[in-house]
């Protein structure tokens, strides 16, 4: 038996079988859960998080569905493969969740996440945090003569570069909105 | 059909549209609406419990010996929050009970009113799902919807959180109609997955089935079928405490319970198959031991009717996601199709193997003349009561639940009731209650400790009240005998607060309820005494003074593999390592 678990002279050799379930390495997996949009639901769905010690990297919600009163919960976790595939388990337990979609194995997907970034300056440091902007094409939603607010969409790891390029500059305050995500394609 | 009416009389015309009769509650503040219309009424007989834990326990009593869905009525507050144990107890053990929680009223929601307690929020943990109902009009479909979500899929507790004023308002009823809630779990297996477990049954050499609660919660014709799957493969099989009596404990294939406290054979079966077919089981920690040494060289194939119990412990190798009884007729019926095959020869040299560590005789004792052991308290219980089809037992949680689960045979599906998942001390006594409630001229005895006891005995009330002839036979050994057993074995024999100190003369706190109370302490009595608690047309405590210092065994330590059991007058000492002792 080596690393991977694989029978020695065993001839069935899938992709599937080279992935022990049982793995201890950590992946980073985006879900979307489609809840039914009543009271509590939420709290359900952290709860189950919170209660079974899984992790949260993020969390978005909003009803997406007026008319079906249906919401959508974008949840970056991360966990080994058997604690995701618990995840995915667990959530569809809920009573009031109807899909469960593992974005990160369904296929090519799309993250953005919305940020605000409010950055105090002066001089040439307010040229440069401008110019910074441009390249990242965040938008200047708010100005003073000493301050700037800039809002960026993209995914989580651009907002990371932008932040860590304003810090310097006078970044003061940082509002994120979580990840919201959609499978590629039709 | 629609009719108006207040949402008091909803709650009493639903439960009777859902065919309830009987239901478990105390009374308060918030919940007098309803107890209003219980009392103008003759249909639904409300019990009247001592506290409200005992409804629960009581319900899930109930349910598990009917089949029915265990309905308990209590008010906000205190009300509410004394159901939590029973409800996470209905939780692990998959009990369909509904609990219906009065609130105070919507306008005074959050605003810290007399008995007022976030109920929802508290019990979305131990719940399956629950609702607090804010318009009247939306009421009846919330009552049928919850008995909907108790009784489909795995089953488990709901609650219905009712604010006092929606009690009293008027809103349109409606009566039951097929479920158009998106709720509707997969009951059929997939065929391509029976059709693989059948051939590996076809093949195997050492077969074991480990059966588990869902077999007896997916009904009795689930137990039937597991009886003439084993019986025609002619596959041993062992069960958790759970699933016992699912398959007829005088059945040729039988090996007894498996698990930490299980029979040698059984575990051994366990550890040494090379298929194991787990029907409604979880895997539970008490079953495995050692997750790396668990049974390592077998195939494992796990039916469950929830997803998420594949892979949560164990890799499921043939993965059937399902009703048990709807997955064992569709084994059956492929099996036969395809000519009824096993590999008999196997099959001998497999039952040579089982009968040799049968002769270990593991639930061997050292008898005494002087004093009552537990186990032969229990022997005698079962050669007296054994042949009473209408026999039921319900138990407490400690090593006497361990000894009766291990003397004590189960011919028959929901005749044993016990705490399983959550061990919850103090669930027998109310659950004998509701046992009784759904079988009136039954013998309904709780085994229990007189710790246990002590935990629930305001029911003794209840008992006499509504002159119910459960039979509280208790091992006293006047010590919490599980943790003082654990304390020996990993404590160095340090026993911190494990003995039960100014124990009430049991006679007397029968005879205080107005029940009948016998004490026995002579081995020589003990028959006599068990006939006479039988044959009392009432309720019974029995004070069975047993040996206090007896060990539970066998005993698989915690953190060891199952061939690593622990036998009768084992030498126990340090057995438990420091790695095993973190466990429970």
């Amino acid at each position: 038996m080596n690393a991977l678990q694989i029978k020695k002279g065993a001839t069935k050799h899938s992709a599937y079988n080279l992935r022990p379930t049982f793995s201890e390495i950590e992946e980073r997996h985006t879900l979307a859960v489609l809840v039914e949009n009543e009271p509590g639901v939420l709290a359900r769905v952290i709860g189950l998080f919170s209660g079974r010690g899984y992790n949260i990297e993020s969390l978005t919600v909003a009803e997406v569905d007026h008319t079906g009163h249906l919401s959508r919960i974008t949840i970056v976790t991360k966990g080994t493969p058997q604690v995701i595939e618990q995840i995915k388990a667990q959530l569809g337990r809920i009573i009031p969740v109807h899909e469960v979609h593992d974005l990160t194995v369904e296929g090519p997907s799309v993250e953005r996440e919305l940020a605000m970034m409010k950055v105090v300056c002066d001089g040439d440091k307010r040229v440069e945090a401008l110019r910074l902007a441009d390249i990242f094409r965040a938008n200047v939603v708010d100005t003073t003569l000493h301050s700037f607010i800039f809002e960026l969409t993209g995914a989580p790891e651009k907002i990371d570069a932008f932040a860590d390029l304003m810090r310097p500059l006078g970044l003061s305050e940082l509002a994120r909105t979580g990840v919201a995500a959609l499978s590629r394609g039709e | 059909m629609k009719r108006e009416m207040t949402g008091a009389k909803m709650v009493v015309q639903a439960l009777k549209d859902q065919g309830v009769d009987t239901i478990f509650g105390y009374p308060g503040g918030a919940a007098l609406p309803i107890y209003d219309e219980i009392f103008q009424q003759n249909d639904i007989r409300h019990i009247l419990v001592r506290h409200e834990q005992g409804a629960v326990h009581a319900a899930e009593g109930y349910a598990r010996s009917t089949g029915k869905v265990g309905v308990v009525l209590v008010t906000s507050g205190p009300g509410a929050t004394n159901t939590v144990t029973g409800l996470t107890d209905a939780l692990l053990d998959s009990i369909p009970i509904l609990v219906i929680t009065a609130q105070v009223p919507t306008f005074l929601i959050g605003s810290d009113a007399f008995q007022e307690a976030d109920t929802v929020g508290i019990t979305r943990p131990c719940t399956k799902h629950n609702w607090l109902v804010k318009d009247t009009n939306a009421l009846s479909g919330v009552i049928h919807e919850a008995f909907h979500v108790a009784t489909h899929g795995r089953p488990g507790p709901v609650l219905i959180d009712l604010p006092k004023d929606v009690q009293f308002a008027t809103g349109t009823y409606e009566a039951p109609k097929p479920s158009t809630s998106h709720y509707q779990p997969r009951v059929k297996g997939d065929m391509e997955e029976i059709t693989e477990l059948v051939a590996a049954i076809e093949k195997a050499k050492r077969p074991v089935f480990y059966t588990g609660g869902g077999v007896i919660n997916s009904g009795p014709a689930a137990s039937q079928l597991l009886t003439e799957l084993v019986d025609a493969t002619n596959i041993p099989v062992t069960s958790t405490l759970m699933g016992l009596g699912a398959y007829p404990a005088s059945g040729k294939n039988w090996l007894g319970m498996l698990g930490m406290h299980g029979l040698y054979e059984a575990n051994l079966a366990m550890h040494g198959c090379d298929l194991m077919i787990n029907i409604g089981a979880r895997f539970d920690d008490r079953i495995t031991g050692r997750i790396d040494a668990f049974s390592p060289k077998s195939i494992k194939a796990h039916i469950d009717i929830d997803p998420s119990s594949i892979n949560k412990v164990i890799k499921a190798d043939i993965p059937i996601v399902g009703d048990v009884g709807h997955v064992l007729e569709d084994i059956l019926k492929v099996w036969k199709s395809r000519g009824r095959k096993t590999d008999t020869e196997a099959l001998v040299k497999w039952h040579r193997q089982i009968d040799e560590w049968r002769k270990v005789n593991c639930l061997a004792y050292t008898a005494s003349e002087t004093s009552i052991k537990p186990q032969y308290a229990l022997q005698r219980l079962e050669a007296l009561t054994k042949d009473r089809k209408d026999r039921f037992i319900t138990t407490e949680v400690g090593q006497h639940q361990m000894w009766a689960a291990q003397f004590l045979g189960f011919e028959q599906p929901n005749h044993w009731m016990t705490s399983g998942g959550l061990g919850t001390m103090g669930y027998g006594f109310p659950a004998s209650i509701g046992v009784q409630m759904g079988h009136p001229d039954a013998l309904v005895i709780n085994v229990a400790g007189e710790a246990s006891w002590l935990m629930n005995m305001q029911e003794m009330g209840t008992a006499v009240q509504y002159r119910l002839p459960v039979k509280q036979f208790i091992l006293n050994n006047e010590r919490l005998g599980m943790v003082r057993q654990w304390q020996e074995l990993l404590h160095g024999e340090r026993y911190s607060q494990s003995w039960s100190e100014a124990l009430p003369d049991f006679v007397k706190l029968a005879e205080a309820f107005g029940a009948k109370g016998i004490l026995c302490k002579d081995p020589k009595d003990l028959d006599d005494a068990i006939m006479e608690m039988i044959n009392h047309d009432g309720p019974v405590i029995f004070d069975c003074l047993v040996e206090k210092h007896e060990n539970c065994l066998p005993m698989i330590p915690s953190g060891k593999a199952h061939n690593e059991i622990l036998l009768g007058n084992a030498q126990t000492q340090d057995i438990i390592d420091t790695k095993g002792s973190v466990l429970v």
